[in-house]
């Protein structure tokens, strides 16, 4: 059984489909790594995991369970006893992230508190054992510190430190380096994934950072316009890209431009909620795309393993199959 | 902290001088001799028209009247009523428990009304709830209170005969002036029925007082509260498990009440305007109404002392409301 | 393939044409239905005060000795002829509210004007000067703020002598702080920013610097305020005329009206509520519209 399965999951605000149709899996242990465009869905499809889409935005899938529980079916209380315990999420921005008015060890603790309960006393020992598991120095004085009074790289230490409180099987980290300085990034990418292999924890990381991906991740998807165009294991993805847009992401990595005066690039931008073209949706951009693409909207091709959402999948060459 | 209040007070004495120096003008700017203005239709004689400007101070030049007048003030005399020859401060003193105990009446009925109205509105946001809060809240912004008074009188005290009209307590109960607080005086006194009949007197005063401090409050709570739901912090709040209510409570309400705070000590400046209206209305016995009556006797020292002491006072009240958004608010606390 | 097409045709949206800023405005101002319901109103009131001597039934002054205290129309003892009844001494009080509609109007155009202009020229002195200019402009404008506003009203129009003309002129003293500290506010960022300097390494003078370049971007919240200050005005003139301390009698105000009527509370609810009713609406629909605008104008306030 699958730590995580989404069957056919969509959000949708009002007409606009945020997340349209996607399926994958998360195995215990398994770093999964989803890439995509800034409005591909990704931060979307995250928060419909921990039950934070709010109205009006809709959820629909055939499938959204966690370890064998439907998520979907089972009463609210019952979901927010996984959410925060058994499935846990870091955000993007650390510095909004952490509520200004209490301390980091009262943040702390409070996860602490609603899942496992104890004294005090125990309490404040978690924390601090927590602030020390996240590399914080001098743990004890900073649970009395206000987040104003941290740097970014501590805020999401911090954060990571809340979300890890309760030992959780999945994380979700929601681009946890983008507000974050260069020097630091490499800080945190390794402290997760050391606390992912310390943890065995399911880890879900969503980054628009495509080497950060194929250094850490085993499994990789894709995600444009809020769809899943590829998916499947990190080295077979980067290697041989069975979706043209894949291919483009590829492309547009500066590595891959080694000689080139201009790095490749896709024309054309992310199709938004008033220009949703007919077909696939990576047809005006899609420099293979034929008539049948530009009317007909592919369906997704393989197994959950390895999928592609293209009518003319890529072969070994990097060319589109007839 | 000590050296955030000690900050805050030192940008309050310059505006303290700032009002005294106002105050001054004011007498001075009343057109004519101001102790014929003074004496009115009576007129006064040569040798006491002399007299009163020797014992007034107008035969020096102006500064140093201001200066005597400061002097004065910081000794706590602010002159005599011209029309009963009592101390303003004593005057101001015996009647100032009774604006206080309304305004602090109206001040409880509109936190207690406006701000649960504020948080539910945003909580429930586009509900028919909310919009029934906007609605009767811009109403209740927009209402003239002499009016409101009246209305409710009319109704309430009129038709109904729920309420007394007007005064503090009935003229049947004699009660003995120990706070000056008529609540906890009729609480004190072995008289019955006294306090019940003091709290239905408070009723209609508080509500009409305060009502636009309500609906005041139950817009910036509300649009503080829409403001902080939609933070970060909140969503990950949320994304630790707790229940909605925590999060709401402890998570939004704390970060949206700094705003609502300031809001709620600008207030105190719109309740003792209010207090004018109100207690000329319903015949209420303190400073509002004494102030009116002073400036329709021509009782200039009073009218002086009285916009002196109010609105020092309000300064006073606003140092407070700094001090205590200090407290609330680490930020500002950490910040040298 | 044809009705597939369709339906995919049907879930694209038509993109908004771009429209220009006057536009964007009405868009926004139009779909807040309390706003537009609040300008319909003033346009209403500012109608009724224009020709007021043409709409009125009767003449606000004329005392008709044979109906004291007439109720309302639709009541016992009403008459069609005065439809919302008579006053103490026999004037109509339809006429009456229809020329107070007027003097509300003119006090609340002249105060908001004057404390407009002043503000204005205040705040972009402070604002643009600095230093020691600023700070005595902000003491004074802090000092002012530490008065209630009604009671600073009052002070100046005891001192100068309770008329129309003196009250007008106190509201607008008394709301000036307001403005003061906005189109400060507004020139201190606008300041900051890139054309302005630009402007400056031009040559502009002070003058073209503050007036013609930074004020316009600091309109719109005068705006707002300018909206909310009408309503302001009129209940302080209300309130001032209900103290004996506006317009004097036998000038048709409808704070006065009120303070008249005071002793007929209980013999004839009319004088009382339908003045009241006057100003409650009027100042109601003054602060929708100021809503209104404030959010048709938010992109540029959040700035």
């Amino acid at each position: 059984m699958s730590l995580l399965q989404l069957d056919n999951l969509s959000v949708t605000f009002g007409q606009f489909k945020a997340v349209d149709n996607i399926s994958y899996k998360v195995e215990e242990g398994e770093v999964l790594g989803i890439v995509g465009e800034s409005g591909s869905g990704k931060s979307v499809s995250s928060l419909s995991i921990m039950g934070l889409i709010d109205f009006p935005g809709k959820i629909e899938a055939d499938t959204l369970s966690f370890d064998g529980q439907n998520l979907l079916s089972m009463p609210e209380k019952q979901r927010r006893k996984l959410t925060g315990s058994e499935i846990a999420m870091i955000f993007q921005d650390p510095m909004t992230s952490l509520n200004p008015c209490f301390t980091v060890g009262y943040q702390i603790i409070e996860a602490l508190k609603t899942h496992q309960g104890g004294s005090k006393k125990e309490l404040t020992k978690r924390a601090i054992e927590l602030l020390m598991q996240v590399g914080i120095p001098a743990p004890e004085t900073r649970l009395a510190a206000y987040p104003h009074q941290l740097s970014g790289g501590m805020s999401q230490r911090v954060m990571i430190a809340i979300a890890i409180a309760c030992n959780p099987r999945l994380l979700i980290a929601d681009e946890p380096t983008t507000a974050l300085d260069v020097t630091i990034q490499a800080q945190i990418i390794d402290l997760l994934i050391e606390l992912q292999r310390k943890k065995k924890m399911g880890l879900v990381l969503i980054t628009h950072d495509l080497a950060l991906v194929a250094e850490v991740a085993h499994r990789v998807i894709v995600m444009y316009a809020g769809q899943i165009v590829e998916s499947g294991p990190a080295a077979e993805v980067f290697s041989t890209p069975q979706h043209p847009y894949t291919q483009a992401l590829l492309k547009s990595l500066p590595e891959s431009s080694v000689g080139q005066s201009r790095l490749d690039a896709l024309s054309g931008v992310v199709p938004g909620v008033y220009d949703r073209p007919m077909g696939c949706l990576l047809s005006p951009r899609c420099p293979y795309a034929t008539d049948h693409c530009r009317s007909v909207e592919p369906s997704t091709q393989g197994t959950l393993e390895r999928q592609v959402k293209c009518h003319t999948p890529l072969d070994y060459e990097g060319r589109p199959t007839a | 902290m000590f050296q955030f209040i000690l900050r805050r007070l030192s940008l309050v004495i310059p505006t303290f001088f700032g009002i005294t120096l106002l105050t001054f003008t004011l007498i001075h700017m009343i057109p004519g001799d101001p102790i014929e203005v003074m004496a009115g239709e009576r007129g006064v004689s040569a040798e006491r028209h002399a007299m009163l400007s020797a014992e007034l101070g107008f035969d020096q030049p102006l500064y140093i009247q201001y200066f005597r007048y400061v002097g004065g003030v910081l000794q706590g005399d602010l002159g005599n009523s011209l029309v009963t020859r009592t101390p303003v401060l004593d005057e101001f003193l015996a009647l100032f428990p009774a604006t206080v105990e309304l305004s602090i009446c109206a001040a409880l009925f509109a936190i207690f009304i406006g701000l649960p109205a504020g948080i539910i509105a945003a909580v429930k946001r586009g509900t028919i709830f909310d919009h029934s809060v906007m609605t009767v809240s811009l109403t209740g912004y927009s209402m003239p209170i002499f009016w409101w008074a009246l209305l409710l009188m009319l109704i309430f005290s009129v038709n109904l005969g729920w309420t007394p009209v007007s005064g503090r307590i009935d003229v049947v109960y004699w009660i003995d002036n120990t706070t000056g607080f008529m609540l906890i005086d009729t609480w004190l006194s072995d008289e019955e029925g006294a306090f019940t009949s003091a709290v239905s007197h408070l009723i209609l005063p508080s509500i009409v007082l305060g009502t636009i401090p309500m609906a005041v409050i139950a817009r910036m709570t509300r649009s503080s509260m829409l403001e902080v739901l939609s933070e970060d912090y909140i969503r990950t709040a949320r994304s630790k498990g707790i229940a909605p209510w925590r999060v709401i409570v402890i998570h939004a309400l704390r970060n949206a009440l700094i705003p609502v705070i300031t809001v709620i000590g600008l207030q105190v400046g719109i309740l003792l305007s209010g207090a004018i209206l109100t207690e000329t209305v319903f015949a209420w016995p303190g400073i509002g109404k004494w102030l009116i009556e002073s400036i329709g006797r021509r009782d200039y020292p009073v009218v002086q002392g009285g916009i002196l002491i109010v609105a020092t006072i309000i300064i006073v009240v606003n140092l407070l409301v700094d001090i205590m958004y200090g407290v609330i608010n680490p930020r500002i606390r950490h910040s040298h | 393939m044809s009705t597939k097409q369709m339906t995919v045709a049907e879930e694209t949206m038509v993109a908004p044409v771009p429209r220009t800023p006057l536009q964007e405005f009405w868009h926004y101002f139009k779909s807040n239905k309390g706003a537009v319901a609040g300008l319909v109103f003033i346009v209403f009131i500012c109608f009724l005060a224009l020709f007021a001597d043409f709409v009125a039934p009767h003449s606000p002054s004329v005392q008709a000795r044979d109906a004291l205290l007439l109720p309302p129309a639709w009541l016992d003892g009403g008459s069609w002829h005065y439809f919302l009844g008579t006053d103490d001494v026999g004037r109509d009080i339809l006429s009456r509210l229809i020329h107070g509609a007027r003097l509300s109007i003119a006090v609340g155009i002249v105060s908001v004007t004057f404390s407009l202009f002043l503000g204005i020229l205040l705040g972009l002195t402070a604002g643009y000067c600095k230093g020691i200019i600023d700070t005595t402009i902000m003491r004074i404008i802090d000092i002012m703020l530490a008065m209630p506003s009604l009671l600073l009203a009052i002070a100046i129009v005891a001192i100068l002598g309770p008329s129309i003309i003196n009250a007008a002129l106190a509201i607008s003293i008394v709301s000036l702080p307001h403005y003061v500290r906005l189109t400060r506010a507004a020139t201190m960022t606008e300041m900051s920013r890139d054309y302005v300097t630009s402007s400056r390494v031009i040559g502009a003078s002070p003058l073209r610097l503050m007036f013609i370049c930074i004020l316009p971007n600091c309109l719109a919240p005068l705006i707002v305020q300018a909206t909310l200050g009408f309503s302001t005005a009129i209940l302080d003139m209300a309130a001032l005329g209900f103290l004996g301390l506006g317009a004097q009698p036998p000038t048709p105000e409808w704070g006065s009206m009120l303070a008249d009527a005071l002793q007929f509370v209980q013999r004839a609810w009319w004088v009382v509520t339908f003045p009241g009713v006057m100003i409650l609406i009027t100042v109601l629909a003054f602060n929708l519209m100021g809503d209104g605008l404030r959010d048709a104008l938010d992109p540029k306030l959040k700035q």
